[in-house]
């Protein structure tokens, strides 16, 4: 068993009672509307062509924020059967094990990376259709849940 | 202009070495290169090097010879040897120049590239969560047109086992013992569906070709292979490429679509034409993808040329005839060239126990990160 997801997790308040022992890989990926994660994307002012993840630096003022949509189909995908180098961040030793990436095609908007959460790899296939939710990624030395987006099966 | 011809080749074996330093294995294939001309190292009026994680490429002047010759660092990812190429074919081209040298050579840590997000303008979380690694990609890439075109996952063993066959046969290869499909099906799964066995590795080796004018040619008594074009073009909105946390849902043409077509009108050839074909195979899939890229069938052909034997020495469209990136490995200085160096070999009949007979036309096409390919066409 991989992947595992999690319950729903923080909304974007700070409530105190789920808020604690959770945190993002990293800020400005997604955000929890109504205990549903969306992923955050970018839509370029001069042609509405959706980006992800949002656009940095020099280029983040050519596009508008925009919560991209939360159910797609599965592109491609593979799984990664090898604990990668770095600056791969997730468990090491026996605590690591193989995962499942795709891509996810969200109709009418882009093509986005994203771990798989599944139980089942050769449940995968092509134009599987799926929804994202949030997966554990791994644990801080201070027992933090880190989080990362994700997309599995949808029911 | 003139016309351009590689009268001289030689090249460093393969592979893992570990009492050379990838700088001793670019001399080594100069030398060689120089020998097989029957020139001078101080005949040498221009060179174009590249190296990618064995220092610059320059570094080889002191051990050659302090001439004073122009020499010029080439970095262009996984391209780097057939821009090499491109540049000392444009140099003579151009009437410049008479006689240069293009020099590849290189030495890569065991194991699969790890590549920084910053280098490359990405996120450290794209890197921090696993998702930034070649091999997963290539495995999403293959596993998709797969599914698109219906070719099963016995195809892609059927490469890996062309490919240790013909690597047995060729002096420079890295891999030389054949391996039964069964174990390539059955070793280790790496990325589905790739195993270990379909995957080629980063590895060891030096190539270098000496061109020459058709003047230069005839002056100094020498022959080969004319080159009848050479490109290089990078990717187009819509490519599926390497480290993309986000793709669009248009999809375009491959960069290896647009310098194969670029190549086979500058040289007034086409697919048909060939005779000889190293393409591509950084793993198995990519070698099916590039047949059709490189026009020698349409998508969803490859599976029934493979089964029916048409890619192996001796098929209608023998292809990666020295065992390819998969038995030689990929250090990627000098991979480009490797190519090259094979279809001289192959040209000028001395491709023993691997040639191809009456071949005439030999094409090579190079591809890599981080989204662009490189195309030369040699005639006999």
């Amino acid at each position: 068993m991989t992947n595992n997801k999690m319950g729903p997790p923080a909304s974007g308040g700070p409530t105190e009672e789920n808020q604690v022992g959770q945190r993002p890989l990293a800020e400005g990926l997604y955000r929890v509307v109504d205990g549903a994660p969306r992923l955050l994307g970018g839509r370029r002012k001069s042609d509405g062509k959706y980006a992800f993840p949002l656009p940095q630096g020099g280029d983040a003022a050519l596009y508008d924020p925009v919560e991209l949509a939360s159910e797609g189909t599965l592109w491609s995908y593979t799984v990664q059967r090898f604990r990668p180098k770095t600056p791969y961040a997730g468990p090491d030793g026996a605590a690591f094990r193989p995962y499942a990436v795709g891509y996810v095609e969200l109709p009418g908007q882009i093509i986005v990376e994203s771990h798989i959460a599944t139980d089942d790899f050769n449940a995968l296939k092509i134009g599987l259709p799926v929804r994202l939710t949030l997966i554990p990624f791994r644990q801080d030395p201070d027992g933090t849940q880190v989080m990362i987006y994700g997309f599995e099966a949808a029911a | 202009m003139t016309d351009v011809h590689i009268v001289g080749a030689g090249i460093h074996p393969f592979g893992r070495h570990d009492d050379k330093s990838g700088l001793d294995q670019g001399v080594f294939a100069v030398h060689e290169a120089l020998a097989d001309a029957g020139i001078a190292w101080s005949d040498i009026q221009f060179a174009f090097g590249g190296s990618s994680a064995a220092g610059n490429a320059d570094a080889v002047l002191p051990r050659l010879g302090l001439t004073g010759v122009q020499f010029i660092n080439v970095a262009n990812g996984c391209a780097t040897g057939g821009s090499a190429i491109l540049s000392g074919y444009w140099a003579i081209k151009s009437g410049e120049f008479d006689l240069g040298l293009v020099v590849g050579f290189d030495k890569h840590p065991r194991g699969a590239f790890n590549a920084d997000p910053e280098e490359w303008g990405l996120p450290a979380w794209y890197g921090e969560a696993g998702m930034m690694l070649t091999t997963q990609f290539f495995a999403m890439k293959i596993q998709r047109y797969m599914g698109l075109h219906g070719i099963g996952v016995e195809t892609l063993g059927l490469i890996a086992e062309k490919a240790f066959q013909n690597g047995a046969k060729t002096p420079h290869a890295w891999r030389r013992e054949p391996v039964g499909l069964n174990t390539i099906m059955n070793s280790d799964m790496v990325s589905d569906p790739l195993t270990k066995f379909m995957f080629c590795a980063p590895a060891e080796g030096g190539a270098a070709l000496i061109l020459a004018s058709d003047r230069k040619m005839r002056e100094l008594g020498l022959a080969g292979p004319k080159i009848r074009s050479a490109a290089v073009r990078t990717r187009v909105n819509g490519s599926f490429e390497v480290f993309s946390p986000s793709l669009e849902i248009e999809r375009g043409p491959s960069p290896t679509e647009i310098a194969s077509k670029a190549a086979y009108e500058l040289a007034g050839l086409g697919p048909t034409d060939i005779d000889v074909i190293q393409i591509q195979d950084t793993e198995s899939g990519a070698e099916i993808m590039h047949m059709a890229e490189n026009g020698f069938c349409a998508h969803g052909e490859q599976e029934k040329l493979i089964r029916d034997g048409a890619t192996r020495i001796g098929g209608a469209m023998p292809i990666n005839t020295d065992g390819g990136c998969l038995a030689c490995g990929e250090p990627v200085g000098a991979s480009g060239l490797r190519q090259v160096y094979e279809n001289v070999q192959q040209l000028r009949g001395r491709a023993d126990g691997r040639g191809v007979e009456g071949a005439r036309i030999g094409y090579s096409q190079v591809y890599g990160a981080p989204g662009l390919s490189a195309v030369a066409i040699l005639e006999a």
